[in-house]
């Protein structure tokens, strides 16, 4: 099954890589606010059962894909094809 | 009593400040060999250990984030729950907040920008193991050189480390050169057993390097493995 971690910096947080990025964009002209970066991880996990597969990017993520400390993580599911 | 401490100094791949700290520990009256990340454990004998800065892993996912699965780490942390004297200097910072084996976390700098200077630090507590030859309230110069120095710790955790005297030094008030929380620049553990930095002390131990404040640090190391040992036998 194939999973995405949506990984970003917490509320509060300051995010200098987005204020760059938000910067740039009202250069280009688009109006806009609070632009922040995060990171993104593609998995592929041997199973299909989607619990499980939960339980496990749960652990992957409070291992090492994020730092709780900073960072709050999002999990998603492929569809089922 | 050993003349000379053990204090091995970790080589990550990446790192690239572990031979400048091997050599002012040297200089200082350590034995400093340098030990790979794929060893499983820390030579016999080991005083203190040292984790350098650098660029381990390339930085991937975060600073600091990859190192601390490697081998050696395990014994390092093994070292330091035991009360075994750690230091982290910039990515040896990184990675011990990142093992859990001290608080808060660094973030990129506020400017984004890499910051290589000489920056001014107050020693905020001089009992640290790691200060014992500053006094509280001491003006170093040491050099700090990174991008991702940004030293984040919430309210909370603040205020605890703060009321603890865990935040053993800080940027001197206006220096600040990476938007880190309340100026910290190093912080030691509940225990005063491992502490980190981001600052370089290996590259300040000779006033022909601009300064000589660094040794105060790396030599309060070296004197508190010293005593460790002394404590062993």
């Amino acid at each position: 099954m194939r999973a995405t971690v949506l990984v970003r910096p917490k509320p509060g947080i300051l995010d200098p890589q987005g204020q760059a990025v938000e910067s740039s964009l009202r250069h280009l002209g688009f109006e806009v606010g609070d632009a922040r970066v995060g990171r993104l991880v593609d998995v592929e996990l041997p199973t299909d059962d989607r619990d499980e597969a939960r339980t496990q990017l749960e652990r992957m993520c409070e291992q090492l894909l994020a730092n709780p400390l900073i960072e709050s993580y999002e999990i998603e599911l492929a569809e089922a094809p | 009593m050993s003349e000379r401490p053990l204090v091995p100094v970790v080589v990550f791949p990446g790192s690239n400040d572990d031979r400048d700290a091997a050599r002012a520990l040297e200089r200082l009256g350590a034995e400093a060999p340098r030990v790979w990340h794929t060893d499983e454990g820390l030579p016999a004998g080991t005083a203190a250990v040292v984790l350098p800065g650098g660029f381990s892993y390339g930085d991937y996912l975060r600073c600091g984030a990859i190192a601390r699965f490697s081998p050696i780490m395990r014994a390092v942390v093994a070292f330091a729950r035991d009360g075994g004297l750690v230091l982290g200097i910039c990515n040896g910072f990184q990675i011990l907040t990142e093992a859990g084996l001290l608080p808060g976390a660094l973030r990129p700098n506020a400017s984004l920008s890499f910051v290589c200077r000489d920056v001014p630090l107050v020693v905020e507590s001089a009992e640290a193991p790691f200060t014992s030859r500053c006094a509280s309230g001491q003006e170093l110069t040491i050099p700090v050189k990174h991008g991702d120095g940004c030293f984040f710790a919430d309210d909370e955790l603040l205020d605890e480390l703060d009321a603890a005297g865990q935040i053993v030094l800080r940027y001197a008030a206006g220096t600040n050169p990476n938007g880190a929380i309340a100026d910290v620049a190093g912080v030691q553990n509940a225990d005063g057993n491992v502490f980190g930095l981001m600052p370089h002390p290996e590259h300040a131990v000779d006033p022909l390097l601009g300064s000589s404040d660094g040794a105060l640090i790396l030599g309060s190391l070296v004197d508190a493995a010293r005593l460790s040992l002394a404590a062993a036998v």
